[in-house]
């Protein structure tokens, strides 16, 4: 009996320990929002943050995004082949890239990136007493780390989608001209023709949505990071992990709310 | 004006304070000593409330520390950390002069900047050094930018975490004149926590040794060496042989 059960046992403790875990990030996100609210608000830490996160991301975002385009087009045009649909692969791409590839690709390449780096920043200052001083220079870490990264990621990411997005149409756009003989105008027109403001709309929500998480997952990791190096490369693995899986469930449960609008 | 009465303070089995009790007066030097992983830094992290003591009572000027307006208790106070703990993502002078860039007492940065090479040349660095990072210093270089910026924004109390270790004996020597002069001259109250019994009779006013959670001597310098008690005698003269076991 004991066998069958202690795999279900361990299985519940992981589940469990699972749902503590977003609970305190929860908890820490309306701390970070919390103090948001109150001043002072340090411009300088955003502004390198906005860098850090925004402009820095740009390449990795877009190279996801024109390959993924282009790999989208090919998918498309096989798929509708079998039912002599290869008119539609503007607008799928399109559509595709903007609702769906575009913001989720973008959120875990900026997970990838930033959460990692966040984690490992801000915990290699916990363990060097970094964080201490602050507190003791009358610095709140929460104000001074946290804000200022999760209001530049918020703002940050859906900025890195919308690039993201028209850079992954255009990636489509050569596949489609080049490798699959549409004409340049046609393309173009079906992709305009069929793309709503919604369907773009709603890749930046959830940009928004990704972006906050990113800074909030990195920030959490790093400011409850063990001690020592281990400690760090811990938490930047969880911050990288957490962020990741975080993104694609909000993904999932804004597509359905979107959906049921 | 800095009160502990009965601080205890355990991580999981380690019980590293033990009910320490310890009155640090006005304008005074209070030093302390003690072993290697007594619980010395524990005890001045204790007091800022960076570490949160299991039981007892921390008082500064009669009022409990957990009390109050935080950023105003915090504004009275200088720390210089054992390890440094340097912002590597800010250059010198902005370290030096990070309270002075910012909140309460935030002043044009160029006189931000000319205070934090003030306070550079006091602890003996020259101006080149302002606009290096933290990661380009030295280990001695380092600590004497943490004093810096510990004393930048001349707080009423400051703590120093052996702030002599990893220097050479001239630079000691400047620095333990340098903590002399504040407690003098500005009239601060400090806690300063060596193991170097050379900084400890040029800083010192008062002396307490803590040992196994407890202080175990406290009393005025001038009667340290007179003091029988056999903990103290075996670390002033750094003994292997005596109460302290040393483990081989
Ligand atoms: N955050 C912490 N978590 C767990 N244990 C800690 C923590 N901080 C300190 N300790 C433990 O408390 C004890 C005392 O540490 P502390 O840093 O106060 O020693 P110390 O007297 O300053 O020693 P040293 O002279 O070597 O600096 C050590 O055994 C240390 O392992
Ligand atoms: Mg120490």
């Amino acid at each position: 009996m004991s066998a069958v059960l202690s795999p279900l046992a361990a299985l519940g403790r992981t589940v469990l320990a699972i749902l503590a875990y977003v609970g305190r990030i929860a908890l820490f996100a309306i701390e970070a929002v919390s103090h948001l609210l109150r001043p002072p608000f340090y411009w300088r830490e955003f502004g390198n943050a906005l860098i850090q996160i925004g402009w820095l991301s740009l390449p990795v975002v877009g190279m996801t995004a024109l390959f993924t385009g282009g790999a989208l087009a090919l998918q498309i045009y096989d798929g509708g082949a079998r039912f002599q649909a290869e008119f539609a692969v503007p607008s799928i791409v399109a559509i595709g890239m903007v609702r769906e590839l575009g913001p989720v690709l973008g959120g875990l390449m900026v997970a990838a990136r930033v959460a990692s780096s966040i984690a490992a920043e801000i915990g290699t200052m916990k363990v060097t007493e970094q964080i201490d001083a602050l507190v003791t220079l009358s610095t709140h870490p929460m104000k001074y780390l946290t804000v200022p990264r999760m209001v530049a990621a918020t703002l940050a990411v859906p900025v890195l989608v919308g690039v993201g997005d028209s850079i992954g149409i255009f990636g489509g756009y050569l596949v489609g001209v080049n490798r699959l003989d549409f004409n340049a105008a046609a393309y173009l027109k079906n992709t305009v023709d069929f793309l709503e403001l919604w369907d773009v709309v709603s890749g930046l929500i959830k940009g928004a949505v990704f972006g906050f998480i990113v800074a909030i997952c990195g920030c959490f990791f790093g400011m409850n990071s063990g001690r020592g190096a281990q400690g760090v490369g811990r938490a930047t693995k969880a911050a990288v992990v957490a962020a990741s899986v975080m993104i694609l469930a909000a993904n999932y449960m804004l597509t359905e709310v979107f959906f049921a609008a | 004006m800095i009160t502990l009465t009965d601080v205890h303070k355990s991580f999981g089995n380690n019980h590293v304070l033990r009910g320490v009790t310890l009155h640090v007066p006005k304008g005074q030097s209070m030093v302390i000593i003690g072993g290697s992983g007594t619980g010395k830094s524990v005890t001045i992290k204790s007091v800022l409330g960076l570490v949160e003591p299991d039981k007892g009572q921390i008082e500064v000027d009669g009022r409990d520390v957990h009390q109050g307006d935080r950023d105003a208790f915090l504004a009275r106070f200088g720390m210089l950390f054992q390890g440094g703990a340097l912002f590597d993502s800010l250059p010198v002078w902005q370290n030096v002069a990070f309270r002075l860039l910012r909140g309460a007492l935030k002043r044009p940065r160029p006189e931000a900047r000319e205070i934090a090479i003030e306070k550079l040349r006091r602890v003996g660095l020259k101006p080149e050094t302002a606009d290096l990072f933290p990661a380009e210093l030295s280990g001695g270089m380092q600590k004497r930018v943490g004093l810096a910026r510990a004393i930048a924004a001349e707080p009423e109390i400051i703590f120093f975490d052996e702030p002599t270790t990893g220097l050479d004996p001239i630079m000691s020597g400047v620095i333990n004149e340098l903590i002399r002069e504040i407690v003098t001259e500005m009239g601060a109250t400090t806690m300063t926590i060596t193991h170097d019994m050379t900084s400890v009779r040029t800083i010192a006013d008062r002396v307490a040794m803590l040992h196994d959670g407890v202080i175990q001597w406290e009393g005025p310098i001038g009667e340290m060496d007179a003091a029988d008690d056999p903990y103290l005698q075996q670390f002033i003269h750094g003994r292997a042989e005596g109460p302290i076991e040393a483990v081989r």
